[in-house]
C-alpha cells in the first residue's frame, strides 16, 4: 500500500533536452499547483540556441517550481525531486539535487548515443556511487509513452515526443493533483487537431497511472494550499504583469498605449501579450529597430497617446539617444529593460542586474530619469503602474527595471480590482492664459503642460536644442543653459517629497544588520531574512522600489544599523550608489553567473558580517 | 482623414512663426521655406492639425519657421518619430523635413521602412549632396570624385540614387523637385498632400557655401533647357523646347533628336506615373548629364494607390472591438484561470 506524506513545500526541477517540451510541463504542474492552492514561485533556466545540440549539457533547458502551503518567495535552493529526460541532463543538475532526494529518470535516454552526448562514455552516471545519496527511480519513459500510442494516430516515431505528459502524469499523481487543468488545456491547445488531444490525454494518463501501479513510487505527497490571505489569485508571470500593468495604467490615465519596440530576449513576451490586447485600443508596433522603437513611442507621446517602448540592455544601449530627446522634450516616455547577462550579448537567456548604472546614467548630458525596479513577478504590474503614473504625471521618460528571473518566473497573484487603481492625472491642456502658448511654463512641482497636435491655438515647437526656458524657443545662451539643466534635474529629485517613503519589509526597524536591495533579490533576501529573525539575529530588509530619486527617509534608514549588506546580481552598482551619496560603507554581495542568489548565499554572508562586527 | 476648414483660408504668411530664419544668405532653403508655406495654406488644412517633424542638419532646423506643430528631433529618426505619431494620430496631416545625410546615411534604415509601410506623410527630402552643418564632408549623395574637406582626393563612396532607392523601397508616391522652380515645387508638394500613403520628395537644393553649383547644370540658362525633363502625365517625355525626347529602344531609354526630321514627339513614351517600370527606368535616368546626353527628370515618378499603415492599425482595432467587444479591464486582471482562496 502507498503511503500518503504530508510536506509543507517541495521543489521540482524538470530537466531535459531543450525539444523535450520541459517549459511546458513546468509551466502546467505550476498552474495546476496555483491553481489547488499552493503558493507557487518558479525559475525556468534555458540555453540561449533555441535547438542546442541535441543531447548535450550545453542543451538542457529546466525548469524549476516551488509550491508550499505557505508563503514563498523564491523558487528554492535545492531540489526535493529532479525530473532528467537524458544523460546531459542529470550532469548539468544533479548537483542542485538534495541528498536524499527523488531523482526521475528516463531510462531510455540513458543509451549509449546519449551518455556519449553528455560526456559519459567511461561510466553511466545512474551507475555511479553517487546515486546512493538519491532515491533514483529509472523509468523507460520514452518505451511506455510509445506503447501508450500503438493503437493511435499517431505515428511511431512521433509518439515519443509526447513523453513530457508522461512526467506530468506521474507528477500529478505524486502530489495528488487533479490532472483537470492540464486535460482543458490540451483540449484547447490541439483543438483542432483531435488526434493530438487525444494522444496527450493518453499519455497524461499513462503516467498517472504509472504512480499508482508501479510498486517503485512507494510514497505520494500531500502539499496542502497556502495560508495565503483570502481573496482571489490568479498565476501571473514577470513579462505578463508589465503587459497588463501598461494596459491598466493607460486606461486610468485616460490615454491610448502606444507600445514601439523591437523582439529582444528576455523582453518580447510583453510585445507578444500587449498585441493581443487591441481591443483595448492598444496600438502595438513591431519597429525596425530598437532606435525606431523608441523614437515612435517619443513620436506617438508627442500626439498624446502614452509613449511605451521596452528592451533589454544591448538595445537599450542603442536608445539611450533618444530617452536624451525625451528628457530634454520633457514627454511622457516609459522605457522597459528586462535585464540579462552582458556586456553586448551576453548571456541572453540568463538574468543580471548589471544595467542600473546604464538606467541611472546611460545617456550624454546632464539627464536625470526617475528609475523604478519591479522586485517578482506579480510586482512588475504595480511597478510599472508606478512608472507609467510617474512618466504621465511629470511629463518625463522613466527606466522601469525588470530582469529576465522576474519576466520569465511565475507565482499567485491577489490581482486588483479595476476600480480601486489610483486614477492617473495627465497634463494636457486644450488653452492657455499666457498671451502665446509657453510649453516650458511649470506649475510647483516643475512640471510643464502638455499640448497636443489638433488644439487650436496652442501650436507650438520642440526639440533637442537647448531651449529657452518657458518659450521653448532655441537658446545657446550660457546662463539659461544651466538653469534649464538645473532645473529638469530638480523636477527629478523634488519627485522624492512626493514618493513614497522607504519602509522596513522584514525584521527589525534598527540594529545590527540592514540587507538592502532592489529587484529580483527580493525574494532570496525575505527568505534569508526571514530564517535569520526566526534565529534571533538582528537583522532588517528594505527594498528599493525608487533608485532614482531615491526616498527621502533612506539615510536615516541606513542610520539605524551597524551594517548594512547589499547583495546584487553584478559587479557592485546600488553599493557605489549608496556609499557616494550617504558616505556610508556598506558590504557588497555579489554573484555575476547569470543565476539568481539563493537565500542561502545571503543568509551566510549576512551571519559572516554579523559575526565579524 | 485631416480636418478641413471652410473659412477662413490660411495664407502663406499665417503659417511664419516668430522666429527669425537663420539658414544663410543664398540658401536654397529659403525658397523652399516659402513654397512649403504656400502649399501648405493651400491645402486647407487647419493649422493645428500639422505637425511637422525633421532630424538633424540644416534643413531640419525647418520646423522652428512652421507656425503649426512641431518636432526638431534627433540626427536620422525624424521619419521614425513621425511614424509613431502618425499611427497614433491618423487625423493629423504629418511632414517629415530631413536631408541627403540625415534620411539616406544615418537614418537610411528608417526611411526604406517608413516607405514600405506607407504610412499617409509627405517626406521633405533636402537634397544639397553636402554635409552642411557640419562643414563640408561628403554626403551620401555626393558624386563620384567630390573634393570635400573630408575627400580631399575625391569620394570614392558610390552615391545613392534616393528617387531609385525610394522605387526599390516600394515607396507609392515618388517625386524629384527642385529649389529654382518654384512653382512646380508648390504644385509638387499639393499633390504629394493628396496622395494617400507616404510621398517621397526629393528636393535638389543649392548649398551655395559648401557645394555651391551642384544643380547649375539643372538651373542656369543655357544649360537646364538641354538638361532637364520635366515628367507630366499623360503627356509625352520631350524637353529643351521640344527638340528632344526619351523614346524606348528595346528596353533602354533613348534620347531622341526631335528636329532632324527622324523622330518626332509620337514615338517619344508618354509618362505614366502609374507604370511601375517606366518609374524605375527614368529613376535610373541618373548619370552626369554632360557624360550620359540624358537629361535629369523632374516630377512624379511614380504614385500607387496602397493601404496605408495607420488605415490597417485603426482597422485591427475596430476589428478586435468588434469580436471581443470592448476591453474590460477587470477581465483582462483576472485572466483565464483563477481561484478564490478563503
Amino acid at each position: 500500500m502507498q503511503e500518503t506524506i504530508a510536506v509543507d513545500e517541495v521543489v521540482v526541477l524538470f530537466a531535459g533536452d531543450s525539444g523535450d517540451g520541459m517549459q511546458l510541463t513546468g509551466n502546467q504542474f505550476t498552474n495546476t499547483s496555483a491553481v489547488f492552492g499552493n503558493d507557487v514561485s518558479t525559475f525556468p533556466n534555458f540555453p540561449a540556441e533555441i535547438r542546442a545540440p541535441q543531447g548535450t549539457v550545453g542543451g538542457v533547458s529546466g525548469f524549476q517550481v516551488k509550491f508550499g502551503s505557505h508563503r514563498l518567495y523564491t523558487p528554492g535552493d535545492e531540489a526535493d525531486v529532479l525530473v532528467v529526460m537524458n544523460a546531459a541532463a542529470l550532469v548539468a543538475n544533479i548537483h542542485k539535487l538534495k541528498k536524499g532526494g527523488v531523482l526521475i529518470a528516463n531510462l531510455d535516454g540513458f543509451d549509449a548515443k546519449n551518455l556519449k552526448l553528455a560526456g559519459c562514455q567511461e561510466e553511466n552516471p545512474l551507475e555511479t556511487d553517487q546515486m546512493h545519496d538519491f532515491n533514483v527511480q529509472a523509468v523507460n519513459i520514452t518505451k511506455l509513452t510509445v506503447e501508450a500510442l500503438v493503437d493511435t494516430a499517431v505515428p511511431r516515431k512521433e509518439a515519443g515526443r509526447s513523453k513530457n505528459m508522461f512526467v506530468l502524469g506521474l507528477l500529478y499523481w505524486m502530489y495528488n493533483r487533479s490532472m483537470e487543468p492540464t486535460e482543458r488545456f490540451i483540449k484547447n491547445k490541439f483543438k483542432k487537431k483531435p488526434e493530438l488531444v487525444e494522444a496527450n490525454l493518453k499519455v497524461l494518463r499513462t503516467g498517472y497511472h504509472f504512480g499508482e501501479t508501479s510498486e517503485a513510487f512507494a510514497s505520494r505527497y500531500s502539499v496542502k494550499p497556502a495560508q495565503l490571505e483570502p481573496g482571489v489569485y490568479r498565476n501571473i508571470m514577470g513579462n505578463q504583469a508589465t503587459a497588463i500593468g501598461l494596459v491598466a495604467a493607460a486606461k486610468k490615465a485616460g490615454l491610448e498605449l502606444f507600445f514601439g519596440t523591437y523582439p529582444i530576449t528576455p523582453a518580447s513576451d510583453i510585445l507578444h501579450e500587449l498585441s493581443r490586447h487591441r481591443n483595448f485600443g492598444v496600438k502595438t508596433f513591431q519597429a525596425e529597430d530598437e532606435i525606431a522603437a523608441v523614437a515612435a513611442s517619443i513620436g506617438a507621446s508627442f500626439g498624446g497617446s502614452l509613449g511605451v517602448t521596452s528592451s533589454s540592455g544591448p538595445g537599450i544601449a542603442l536608445k539611450t539617444e533618444a530617452m536624451g530627446l525625451a528628457t530634454i522634450l520633457e514627454i511622457p516616455l516609459v522605457v522597459i529593460n528586462v535585464q540579462r547577462g552582458g556586456p553586448s550579448t551576453g548571456l541572453p537567456t540568463k538574468t543580471e542586474q548589471a544595467d542600473l548604472f546604464q538606467a541611472l546614467y546611460g545617456r550624454n548630458g546632464e539627464a536625470q530619469i526617475p528609475v523604478i525596479c519591479a522586485h517578482s513577478p506579480h510586482d512588475a504590474f504595480e511597478a510599472i503602474f508606478e512608472a507609467t503614473r510617474i512618466a504621465v504625471e511629470y511629463m518625463t521618460p522613466v527606466m522601469f527595471l525588470s530582469d529576465g528571473y522576474i519576466a520569465n518566473g511565475a507565482e499567485p497573484w491577489k490581482f486588483p480590482k479595476a476600480e480601486d487603481l489610483p486614477e492617473i492625472t495627465h497634463r494636457k491642456i486644450t488653452e492657455t492664459d499666457d498671451e502665446k502658448y509657453l510649453p516650458y511654463k511649470r506649475d510647483e512641482k516643475l512640471v510643464r503642460t502638455w499640448a497636443v497636435p489638433g488644439t487650436a491655438g496652442l501650436e507650438h515647437r520642440i526639440g533637442g536644442l537647448e531651449k529657452d526656458d518657458l518659450t521653448g524657443n532655441v537658446s545657446y545662451d550660457p546662463d539659461n543653459h544651466e538653469h534649464m539643466v538645473k532645473i529638469r534635474a530638480e523636477k527629478i529629485s523634488r519627485m522624492a517629497e512626493d514618493l513614497p517613503t522607504q519602509e522596513i519589509h522584514q525584521g527589525n526597524e534598527k540594529g545590527k544588520v540592514l540587507v538592502l536591495g532592489w529587484g529580483s533579490t527580493y525574494g532570496a533576501i525575505q527568505t534569508a531574512v526571514a530564517e535569520l529573525v526566526d534565529e534571533g539575529f538582528e537583522v532588517g530588509h528594505a527594498h528599493l522600489r525608487y533608485v532614482s530619486p531615491l526616498p527621502k527617509n533612506l539615510g536615516e534608514i541606513l542610520a539605524n544599523y551597524d551594517e548594512v549588506v547589499i547583495p546584487e546580481m553584478n559587479d557592485g552598482q546600488l553599493v557605489n550608489l549608496i556609499q557616494a551619496k550617504y558616505l556610508k560603507k556598506c558590504r557588497p554581495l555579489k554573484k555575476i553567473k547569470g543565476i539568481p542568489f539563493t537565500a542561502k548565499e545571503i543568509k551566510e554572508f549576512v551571519i559572516s558580517i554579523y559575526q565579524a562586527s | 482623414m485631416s480636418k478641413q476648414i471652410d473659412v477662413p483660408i490660411l495664407k502663406a504668411k499665417d503659417l511664419q512663426s516668430d522666429q527669425e530664419v537663420r539658414w544663410c544668405p543664398g540658401c536654397g532653403d529659403h525658397a523652399i521655406l516659402k513654397q512649403v508655406q504656400a502649399a501648405v495654406a493651400e491645402t486647407g488644412v487647419a493649422k493645428e492639425d500639422i505637425v511637422f517633424i525633421s532630424g538633424i542638419g540644416c534643413s531640419s532646423r525647418f520646423p522652428y519657421y512652421m507656425d503649426t506643430y512641431g518636432m526638431h528631433s534627433i540626427h536620422g529618426r525624424a521619419t521614425a518619430i513621425a511614424s509613431g505619431m502618425k499611427a497614433a494620430r491618423p487625423d493629423t496631416s504629418v511632414w517629415i523635413v530631413t536631408g541627403d545625410g540625415d534620411s539616406l546615411s544615418i537614418g537610411g534604415n528608417h526611411l526604406i521602412h517608413l516607405l514600405r509601410r506607407n504610412f499617409d506623410v509627405n517626406i521633405l527630402l533636402f537634397n544639397n549632396e553636402i554635409y552642411g552643418l557640419t562643414k563640408g564632408q561628403y554626403s551620401p549623395t555626393s558624386p563620384l570624385g567630390l573634393q570635400t574637406k573630408s575627400s580631399p582626393m575625391g569620394v570614392i563612396d558610390h552615391p545613392f540614387n534616393p528617387a531609385a532607392l525610394a522605387l526599390g523601397a516600394d515607396a507609392t508616391y515618388v517625386a524629384r523637385v527642385i529649389d529654382r522652380e518654384p512653382r512646380h515645387l508648390k504644385e509638387s508638394l499639393v499633390k504629394a498632400h493628396q496622395h494617400k500613403g507616404t510621398s517621397f520628395i526629393e528636393i535638389y537644393q543649392n548649398c551655395p557655401v559648401f557645394n555651391d553649383g551642384a544643380f547649375s547644370a539643372y538651373t542656369e540658362r543655357g544649360l537646364k533647357e538641354e538638361h532637364t525633363l520635366f515628367m507630366e502625365e499623360g503627356k509625352p517625355l520631350i524637353y529643351n523646347k521640344g527638340k528632344k525626347g526619351l523614346r524606348l529602344n528595346g528596353l533602354q531609354l533613348e534620347v531622341v533628336d526631335l528636329e532632324s526630321g527622324e523622330f518626332s514627339a509620337d514615338d517619344c513614351l508618354i509618362h505614366n506615373p502609374k507604370d511601375r517600370t517606366l518609374a524605375h527606368l527614368l529613376s535610373r535616368v541618373f548619370e552626369e548629364a554632360e557624360e550620359s546626353g540624358f537629361p535629369r527628370p523632374f516630377g512624379v515618378f511614380y504614385e500607387e494607390e496602397r493601404f496605408t499603415y495607420e488605415s490597417a492599425l485603426t482597422a485591427q482595432v475596430a476589428q478586435a472591438k468588434e469580436q471581443q467587444g470592448e476591453g474590460d479591464l477587470d477581465t483582462l486582471l483576472q485572466g483565464p484561470n483563477s481561484w478564490v482562496i478563503q
